[in-house]
C-alpha cells in the first residue's frame, strides 16, 4: 500500500444496514394469539407459537398488507407471488429451531429510503439522499432468553410476531448517514401505522456491516457485522467505534478479519462474537406447511389507495403551500397526527396564517403538551381553538402577549378565545381617538424623549411606548401607538 | 362380554347402535374385551383409557337416548395412530423423545369424529415419528400381524391396521407418507385409504414430511372407509394446504353404480420384485374388472423407477426440519446428562431418537447443506414434478389405475431390519402416489399359500375419492376376501 494511504482521511467506510422491524399488528404472523409487550412471560403463546407436535402455521395478511404497503412507499418491486421458506438453525429461543422467512424471493426487491444529512447548523435543512435498498422481507421474531445465574429461562411471548427484515445496499458512507437513514425509516413506518419503531421495546433492531477501504478502491474490504444496536444513537457510536477500529488495525498494519462483533453502548466497546469459519448453513428450503400467495395488482392497487404521503414529500409541500420555515416542518413533519392537526387548523384559519399557525402549534402547544405530560390526541385545545386565537392576534383585536394568556387558559379549560378575552379584558384598543390622546400625554410628559428622537435617535420612540401601554392597561394595540407616535412627531 | 360384535363392520355396529340392539357401552367394552384377549400377542395399542372410552360411550347412549345422535359413526369406536393429537391424551408417536408427552389440543380430525360422535378408542403402534415399513422402529413394541403373529403387520401404521384385522375396533385413522396406511391395510386384509393430499387437515397431525403425509382410514370395508372418511375430510383453516372442496357423501355414492370403468394397468409396476402369488392375485382382480366390462389399458409411469431416490430426498429433507423442534428444551425426554443448551441438544436428541429417525435426519440435512442443495432437492423436487404428470397423463386415458400394494406379502419380524434398502423396497408401489399427492386405497384381493393376506391398490384422481371408493366397492361386493379373519 502505498504511504499516501497511510492515513486515516485516506480511507472511506462503507456501510450496509439490516434492520428488523416489528410489525403492528393485532395478531402473530402464523397464529390467532395477540402480540404484545411487557405482558406476563408465556401467556401471549398457543401449540403454534410454542411448536407443539401437529401445528402448523396460518399466514396474516394484515402483516403481508403492512409489508406490501411498505415496499410501495419505498418504491420496491413487489414480489408476484409471497414464498415462503425455512431456516433452519438451533437456538432455544426459536420454538421450531427453524424460523419462516423468505429467502430467495423476498416480498419487496430494491427501492429507496430518502434521508436528510445534518444540516451546517440546526435550523439549516441538510443535504437529502436517497440510500438505495437491497430488499426488504416478512419473517417471524424470536423468543427472549434471560439468563439467570445457573439456569436460563425462556419467554415466547415475542416468538412469531411478525417482523420485517430490511437490507440496504453497502451505500452508506457514514455514522451520520446510518443515523438518518434509522431516522427517516422510522418515520416512514411511523407515520404509515406499519409499526411504532420502539427501539426500548426491541420493536425497531439494527445490526451494521461495516467495512473500510482506501479512497478510489473499488472493491469492498473485510466487513464485519456489528450486532446490537439497540438505540439510533447506539447505531451512531457504534459505527463511528467501529470504522475508528478498522482504520487503526490497517494502519498498524494489521488485517481484518471477517467477523461478527457484539458492540456494547454502556462502555462504547465491542467484542467478536464469531468468525466467517463459524458461520451457520441455514439449509433453507421452500416450507411446506404455506401455499405461496399471489399477489395481483389489484391487491396493490387497494393498498395503495390508503398509503399515506411521504413524510419528506409532505415537508416539501408544507414549504410550498405554507410558506413555513424549515424548523417549523422539522417539528411537525416527523409527527402525523401533529402534521394533520396542524393542515385542519391552517383550514381553518387560511393559507395565508398558516405560519402563526405552525409557531403556535410546534412552539406553546408542544410546550403546553410536554408540559402537561399528555398526548395531542388529549389536548383540549383542538384546531378551532387556534384558529381562532390566531384571527383575534392577526386581525388586531388581541396582542401577542395577550394571546400567550389566552392559550394557557384555553389549554386548561378547552374554552374558545373569545370568551376568555372579554371576561379579562384583553380587547385591545383599536380607536385612535383615545390612542391619540395616551400618545399626546406621553409626548408631552417626556420631552426628552421627543428631542432625542428628532434628532435622529429611532430608538427613543420605544421610550414613548412604554407611557401610552401603561395608559392602555394593555389593550393598546402597539402597532397602532408606533403609527400614531410618528405621526404626531412628525407633525409636532 | 363376548367378542360377537369383534369384526362386525361399523356399517353393521352403526346399524344395531341405531336400533338400540347394541349399546354404545356394550360396543365399547366389547371392544375393550378383545383388546385384552388378544393385544398381548398383536401389540397394537400403546395406550388406552378405559374410562375415558366408557364416559365418551356413555355420552353416546345419552345423545341416542335423547334424540340427538350425531350420525352414523355416534358410538362407534375408532382407533387412532399415535400420531394424530387428541386433547388430554399420550403423542407419542412411538418416541422416547415425546413418551411423557400429552397434547393439550385436538388434531382438526379427532375433532371431526368427536363431532361425528365417534368414541376416540386409545393410541395405536407405529413405526417411530412414522419412518418405517414394518412398525419394528416404534421404540415400545413391535406389533404382530394378526394373521401370523411372526410377521410384521406393515407399517409405518401398523398398529391402526392391526387393531382392526384383529377385530379390537372396527375402524381406526394412520397416516400415510409413502404407503403408511395402504401397505399395512395390504398385508393385515383390510382396506385402507389414503387421501388426496389436502382433503383432510393435517392440523394435529404430527409431521413428517409436510408435503407427503396424509391422514386416512382403516376398516374391513370399503364402505367403513367411506363413513368415516366423512367424519374427517374437508377444508381446515388451520392448515395452509388443506384444500377447499366440495365434499360428496361417500357413503351414498358408493351404491349408486357409475361403471364400466377405464382402468389403467401401469407396466412398471409388474417387474422384477413383485412376488408371484401377489402379480398372480392382483392380475385376477384385473381380469375381474375386465370381465364386468371395464376397458383395461396398459399405461406407462416412465418415472416410477426414480421415485424411491425422490421420496427419500423430500422426505428427510422435510423430516430433519419437522423434527428440530424435539430439542430436550420443551415438553421432550431432556437428558439428565446435560449441562447447557448444545449439550441439552446432543444428548436429548441421541437418547430420544431411534436409529431410523437418526439415519433420516443425517440424509435430510444432508440433501439440505449448502452447495448440495440444487444437485438433491432441487432436483429431487423436478422429478417430483415429472412423476405427478406421469400420473395426470395416464389420467388423460383412465379414471384409475389397479397395482399391486406391496411387492410381498407380510415378511417374518427381523427379516428387513438389518437393510434399510431393502425395507424401503417395501413401499415401491405405494410411494409415487404421496409424491404426486393422489388418493389410493388397498383393498383385499387374496390370499398367498401360506394364507397371508394381499392388496389391490386403485389410485384415483385428485379429490375424487368417490369414483376410487366406488371402484373399490364393486370389487368388494363380487369377492368374499374382507369377510375372512384370522384366527386368533
Amino acid at each position: 500500500m502505498s504511504a499516501a494511504a497511510q492515513s486515516p482521511s485516506s480511507y472511506e467506510a462503507v456501510i450496509g444496514l439490516e434492520v428488523h422491524v416489528q410489525l403492528k399488528t393485532r395478531s402473530k404472523m402464523f397464529t390467532r394469539v395477540a402480540t404484545g409487550f411487557g405482558e406476563p412471560p408465556n401467556t401471549l403463546t398457543d401449540p403454534v407459537v410454542l411448536a407443539l407436535p401437529g401445528t402448523l402455521p396460518v399466514m396474516n395478511k394484515e402483516a403481508l398488507d403492512k409489508i406490501i404497503k411498505t415496499g410501495l412507499l419505498l418504491g420496491c418491486e413487489i414480489a408476484p407471488v409471497c414464498k415462503w421458506d425455512r431456516k433452519n438453525y438451533f437456538y432455544p429461543d426459536s420454538p421450531k429451531n427453524y424460523q419462516i422467512s423468505q429467502y430467495d424471493q423476498p416480498i419487496c426487491l430494491r427501492g429507496g429510503v430518502e434521508i436528510e444529512l445534518p444540516g451546517s447548523a440546526r435550523n439549516v435543512m441538510g443535504e437529502h439522499v436517497t440510500i438505495p435498498l437491497t430488499r426488504i422481507h416478512l419473517e417471524e421474531d424470536v423468543g427472549k432468553l434471560n439468563h439467570g445465574a445457573v439456569e436460563s429461562l425462556i419467554d415466547y411471548n415475542r416468538a412469531g410476531t411478525p417482523l420485517m427484515e430490511l437490507v440496504t445496499d453497502p451505500a452508506l458512507k457514514s455514522a451520520d448517514e446510518a443515523f438518518a437513514f434509522l431516522t427517516a425509516f422510522r418515520m416512514i413506518l411511523v407515520a404509515a401505522g406499519i409499526s411504532d419503531c420502539d427501539m426500548e421495546k426491541g420493536q425497531m433492531r439494527c445490526d451494521a456491516n461495516i467495512s473500510i477501504r482506501p479512497v478510489g478502491q473499488k472493491e469492498l474490504g473485510t466487513k464485519v457485522e456489528l450486532k446490537n444496536l439497540n438505540s439510533i444513537s447506539f447505531v451512531r457510536d457504534g459505527i463511528m467505534h467501529e470504522i475508528q477500529r478498522q482504520l487503526a488495525v490497517v494502519l498498524a498494519g494489521g488485517t481484518l478479519r471477517q467477523e461478527t462483533r457484539d458492540y456494547d453502548g454502556q462502555t462504547g466497546t465491542s467484542q467478536s462474537l464469531r468468525s466467517k469459519e463459524m458461520a451457520h448453513d441455514y439449509r433453507y428450503f421452500p416450507d411446506p406447511d404455506l401455499m405461496p400467495v399471489k399477489v395481483d395488482e389489484a391487491w396493490k392497487a387497494q393498498l395503495r389507495e390508503g398509503l399515506p404521503e411521504l413524510p419528506f414529500d409532505k415537508q416539501r409541500r408544507f414549504f410550498a403551500e405554507y410558506q413555513l420555515p424549515y424548523t417549523i416542518t422539522s417539528v411537525l413533519v416527523p409527527d402525523r397526527a401533529l402534521s394533520d392537526y396542524f393542515e385542519e387548523t391552517a383550514k381553518l384559519a387560511g393559507a395565508a396564517k398558516a405560519q402563526a399557525v405552525g409557531n403556535w402549534i410546534a412552539n406553546d402547544l408542544l410546550r403546553e403538551l410536554g408540559a402537561a405530560g399528555i398526548e395531542l390526541a388529549a389536548s383540549k385545545i383542538r384546531p378551532a381553538h387556534i384558529a381562532a386565537l390566531v384571527a383575534l392576534v392577526e386581525g388586531g383585536a388581541i396582542s401577542s402577549s395577550s394571546a400567550k394568556e389566552v392559550f394557557v387558559e384555553m389549554f386548561q379549560s378547552g374554552e374558545m378565545p373569545e370568551p376568555i378575552v372579554d371576561r379579562r379584558g384583553l380587547r385591545q384598543s383599536n380607536d385612535t381617538g383615545e390612542l391619540e390622546k395616551w400618545c399626546q400625554d406621553a409626548i408631552a410628559a417626556n420631552p426628552k424623549a421627543v428631542a432625542e428622537y428628532k434628532s435622529g435617535n429611532e430608538k427613543a420612540i420605544n421610550s414613548l411606548k412604554g407611557p401610552v401601554m401603561k395608559a392602555g392597561k394593555g389593550k393598546a394595540n402597539p402597532k397602532l401607538v408606533d403609527e400614531v407616535l410618528r405621526k404626531l412627531l412628525a407633525a409636532g | 362380554m363376548s367378542s360377537a360384535l369383534a369384526f362386525q363392520t361399523a356399517a353393521q355396529l352403526s346399524d344395531q347402535l341405531a336400533t338400540r340392539k347394541v349399546s354404545a357401552v356394550e360396543l365399547a367394552q366389547s371392544c375393550l374385551a378383545q383388546v385384552r384377549a388378544t393385544d398381548a400377542r398383536i401389540n397394537a395399542f400403546l395406550s388406552f383409557d378405559e374410562a375415558d372410552i366408557l364416559a365418551q360411550a356413555r355420552e353416546s347412549d345419552a345423545r341416542r337416548a335423547a334424540g340427538q345422535a350425531r350420525g352414523p359413526l355416534d358410538g362407534v369406536p375408532v382407533g387412532l395412530k399415535d400420531v394424530i393429537a387428541v386433547r388430554n391424551q399420550p403423542l407419542t408417536c412411538g418416541s422416547r423423545m415425546l413418551e411423557k408427552f400429552v397434547s393439550p389440543y385436538d388434531a382438526t380430525a379427532a375433532l371431526g369424529l368427536k363431532r361425528a360422535g365417534a368414541v376416540l378408542f386409545g393410541r395405536l403402534n407405529m413405526d417411530e415419528f412414522a419412518m418405517g415399513s414394518s412398525t419394528e422402529n416404534s421404540a415400545f413394541q413391535t406389533t404382530a400381524n394378526p394373521w401370523d403373529t411372526s410377521r410384521i403387520p406393515g407399517g409405518s401404521s401398523g398398529g391402526s391396521a392391526a387393531a382392526v384385522a384383529a377385530g379390537q375396533v372396527p375402524v381406526s385413522l394412520g397416516s400415510d407418507t409413502g404407503g403408511s396406511i395402504r401397505q399395512p391395510a395390504s398385508l393385515c386384509g383390510i382396506v385402507g385409504l389414503k387421501p388426496t393430499y389436502g382433503l383432510i387437515s393435517r392440523y394435529g397431525l404430527v409431521a413428517y414430511a409436510s408435503s407427503l403425509d396424509q391422514i386416512g382410514p382403516f376398516g374391513h370395508t370399503v364402505e367403513d372407509v367411506a363413513m368415516t372418511l366423512q367424519a374427517i375430510a374437508g377444508h381446515d383453516e388451520k392448515d395452509s394446504t388443506s384444500f377447499r372442496t366440495e365434499i360428496p357423501d361417500y357413503r351414498a355414492e358408493l351404491k349408486k353404480r357409475r361403471g364400466p370403468w377405464k382402468l389403467g394397468v401401469p407396466k412398471e409396476y409388474f417387474g422384477e420384485g413383485l412376488a408371484p402369488e401377489v402379480r398372480a392375485a392382483v392380475e385376477q382382480a384385473i381380469a375381474w374388472y375386465r370381465a364386468q366390462g371395464c376397458e383395461i389399458r396398459e399405461v406407462s409411469l416412465p418415472h416410477t423407477e426414480y421415485a424411491i431416490a425422490v421420496y427419500y430426498i423430500i422426505a428427510t429433507a422435510e423430516a430433519s426440519s419437522n423434527l428440530a423442534r424435539y430439542d430436550g428444551i420443551r415438553y421432550t425426554h431432556r437428558s439428565p446428562k446435560a449441562t447447557d443448551a448444545i449439550d441439552i441438544y446432543h444428548h436429548s436428541r441421541a437418547e430420544g431418537f431411534g436409529p431410523e429417525v437418526k439415519r433420516r435426519i443425517i440424509l435430510g440435512t444432508y440433501v439440505l447443506s449448502s452447495g448440495y442443495y440444487d444437485a438433491y432437492y432441487g432436483r429431487a423436487q423436478k422429478v417430483r414434478t415429472l412423476i405427478r404428470q406421469d400420473f395426470l397423463n395416464a389420467f388423460r386415458e383412465v379414471d384409475a389405475l389397479l397395482t399391486p400394494t406391496s411387492p410381498t406379502v407380510a415378511f417374518k419380524k427381523g427379516e428387513k431390519t438389518a437393510n434399510p434398502l431393502e425395507m424401503y423396497l417395501a413401499d415401491i408401489f405405494t410411494i409415487s402416489l404421496n409424491l404426486a399427492g393422489l388418493p389410493g386405497v388397498s383393498v383385499p384381493c387374496g390370499f398367498s399359500s401360506a394364507g397371508l393376506p394381499i392388496g389391490l391398490q386403485i389410485v384415483g384422481q385428485p379429490f375424487k375419492e368417490a369414483e376410487l371408493l366406488s371402484i373399490a366397492h364393486a370389487y368388494e361386493r363380487a369377492h368374499d376376501f374382507h369377510t375372512k379373519h384370522p384366527q386368533l
